[in-house]
């Protein structure tokens, strides 16, 4: 049963959302002379799960091991803390505008299932991409982007370039 | 000036929050524009809703815009600011992947967990997928290591790239994200308000297509206009030259320079070259003729000019963290001149070899044969001319240019077919096997390059 008793406020505008988020880039530059990011700390949390489990694998892949091998620990990290303070600024948010609610956000011709589903294999297929590019849409297009990185141009382009490609042929997906 | 060093703190409770509330700043800011909805992000990819644009692009301008004021006014050294890497082709195939990723998961990393912590079940799966995503990473990274590194053009930025003013690249990112916010707002005026089918299902209506207010008009022209005028301002003002960088560190750099802390003896030198975790990178600032004469092995020769060349100093800010730069002149003069202008623009261990190629000759002397000290010239140490008369130029073939190659004894020179070993009587000078052990006073020491590495790389 949907709470419908506190209307979930409204979304701020897009250009204010876009001019308080430069705020936000500017001061993490300004700090502490990096922006701002959240693939680098989900991989240490990969690796942080993976070594409970198997700690001798973190360390024979060298990949892993930089972040998580020997007595090295991957959580204690300024990207860790950053992608902890994401959560709860969400959260914060969230509550404040009554959008804290257990549910399924989908397009109208997808079965829950079949969201959850494509969920998971678009973040596996995304993240998978951050690693290659060294960074997602905010570590590297957004961060890398107000510092004028030609890279990070170019990966903002081909992330767009790809997505609206595939946009018509995955119309049911989201209409 | 900001950057803060924050190495110091790391552990502390302050470090923590610091990255903490950036955390939060962030993630209340992804929220409140609605990152928290796959709907609403995908929609961008329908052209129904540019939201997604308006907000990267005008965070972008906005950052990019206070970024650099912040330079122009000497309140941000830039040379501390992580500026992402460019490996060219593993980013634009990476992009490529993640648009997939995009259209069928619906979010970006960051905003998946705005989305898992308002309890969006579709965001709790993607950032279990992306979990899953970083391990299968991880596992075939190895598959392709080369290419993964292949395409490095280390910190490269559009005004690198096109050799415009860093200002004019600013001005050009503004005016880009305008007609961007052009283009978006008439695909919405087309597109948008088409979500018939959702907006007669109440479980699932939002508010985002409905009566959206939009900036643009008079409101949104203003606020373009500001952030231009601010852009304008960065253009006129003009980033740091070298010479204010160096105005910013001179207290420091002139006591290390007096202290003589920055002098390496060769003795050193030789020693840095012997390790193997050392990577010892020489720059001669001398003139051809003198360096073709003679230079030190595995050198190279700059100008004094070129100290101040972005090219190369990009270059030596990519150098890897074991990287020891030296410089060398005739004497000291114009080799502290070059200290100066790297040092300023953020060049890390960085060293002068004391005296120069002169004491360097003293140290190790050349065979008298190929060159001889010039009583008549006045150089010496403090002077910048090359102290030695020079028979032949001999480049890098002497043993002097590579005291840290020891031979055990000295080679047996051959002579025309006759197999004889000729023993060849020790001389004053150093031919690779004589060398005293020399002590020196321990200079060199390895620094960390600061800005860490970046936050989502």
């Amino acid at each position: 049963m949907p709470d419908t008793s506190r209307k979930a406020a409204r979304y701020i505008n897009p250009y204010l959302g876009g001019a308080l988020l430069g705020v936000v880039l500017f001061l993490s530059f300004y700090i502490t002379g990096n922006g701002l990011g959240a693939s680098a700390a989900v991989t240490r949390v990969q690796v942080g799960i993976l070594s409970v489990f198997d700690h001798a694998h973190v360390d024979r892949i060298a990949y892993m091991s930089d972040l998580g091998g020997g007595d090295r620990k991957p959580l204690v990290d300024p990207s860790v803390y950053m992608l902890l303070g994401t959560l709860l600024g969400g959260l914060i948010s969230g509550l404040a505008t009554h959008r804290v609610k257990v549910e399924t956000r989908r397009g109208p011709n997808v079965s829950v299932a079949a969201r959850w589903a494509l969920a998971f294999a678009g973040g596996a297929v995304m993240m998978y991409g951050a690693r290659m590019a060294r960074g997602c849409t905010s570590g590297q297009a957004l961060s890398g982007g107000a510092v004028l990185s030609v890279g990070s141009f170019a990966f903002m382009f081909a992330i767009f370039a790809s997505a609206y490609l595939l946009a018509l042929p995955l119309k049911r997906l989201w209409n | 000036m900001a950057p803060f060093n924050l190495a110091p703190l790391a552990g502390s409770l302050g470090y923590f929050l610091i990255f903490l509330l950036l955390g939060v700043a962030f993630g209340v800011v992804l929220e409140l524009s609605g990152f928290g909805d796959s709907r609403r992000l995908s929609a961008q990819f329908y052209l129904r809703d540019m939201t997604v644009l308006k907000v990267m692009f005008t965070g972008i301008a906005v950052a990019a815009v206070l970024i650099h004021l912040a330079a122009a006014f000497q309140l941000l050294d830039m040379s501390k600011v992580w500026i992402n890497p460019t490996y060219m082709v593993p980013s634009i195939v990476g992009g490529l992947i993640m648009g997939v990723g995009f259209i069928v998961g619906g979010f970006c990393p960051g905003t998946s967990l705005v989305a898992a912590a308002t309890l969006k079940l579709d965001g709790v799966m993607f950032v279990i997928g992306g979990l899953f995503g970083a391990l299968v990473f991880g596992e075939t990274v190895h598959l392709y290591d080369g290419w993964w590194h292949s395409t490095f053009m280390g910190r490269f930025t559009v005004q690198d790239w096109l050799g415009i003013p860093a200002g004019v690249a600013v001005l050009g990112v503004v005016a880009m994200a305008a007609g961007a916010f052009l283009l978006g707002e008439l695909a919405e005026k087309r597109f948008g308000g088409s979500l018939t089918a959702e907006q007669t299902d109440p479980a699932r209506v939002t508010s985002f297509s409905v009566g959206r207010p939009s900036l643009v008009g008079r409101r949104g022209w203003l606020m373009v206009g500001s952030v231009m005028t601010l852009a304008l301002v960065v253009v006129a003002k003009g980033q740091p030259t070298v010479a204010d960088r160096w105005h910013w560190i001179q207290p420091k750099a002139d006591s290390l320079v007096t202290g003589r802390a920055i002098y390496v003896d060769p003795g050193e030198v030789v020693a840095l070259r012997k390790d193997l975790t050392i990577s010892v990178h020489i720059l001669e600032v001398r003139n051809e003729a003198d360096y073709n004469l003679f230079h030190l092995a595995g050198s190279r020769r700059i100008s004094l000019e070129q100290s101040q060349d972005p090219k190369l100093i990009r270059e030596l800010q990519a150098l890897p963290d074991n990287a020891i730069l030296l410089l060398v002149g005739n004497g000291e003069s114009t080799a502290t001149e070059a200290w100066k202008r790297l040092k300023a623009q953020g060049v890390l261990n960085l060293y002068v070899v004391e005296g120069g190629i002169n004491h360097w000759l003293e140290a190790y002397p050349p065979n008298p044969a190929v060159a001889q000290r010039d009583g008549a010239a006045s150089g010496g140490t403090a002077g910048d001319a090359l102290a030695y008369r020079f028979f032949d130029a001999v480049g890098e073939h002497s043993p002097s240019s590579h005291p840290d190659i020891e031979r055990e004894e000295p080679q047996p020179e051959m002579g025309g077919g006759v197999s004889a070993v000729v023993a060849s009587t020790q001389g004053p000078w150093f031919d690779g096997s004589n060398a005293a052990m020399r002590l020196f006073k321990k200079k060199v020491k390895l620094q960390k390059k600061v800005a860490a590495k970046g936050g989502c790389g």
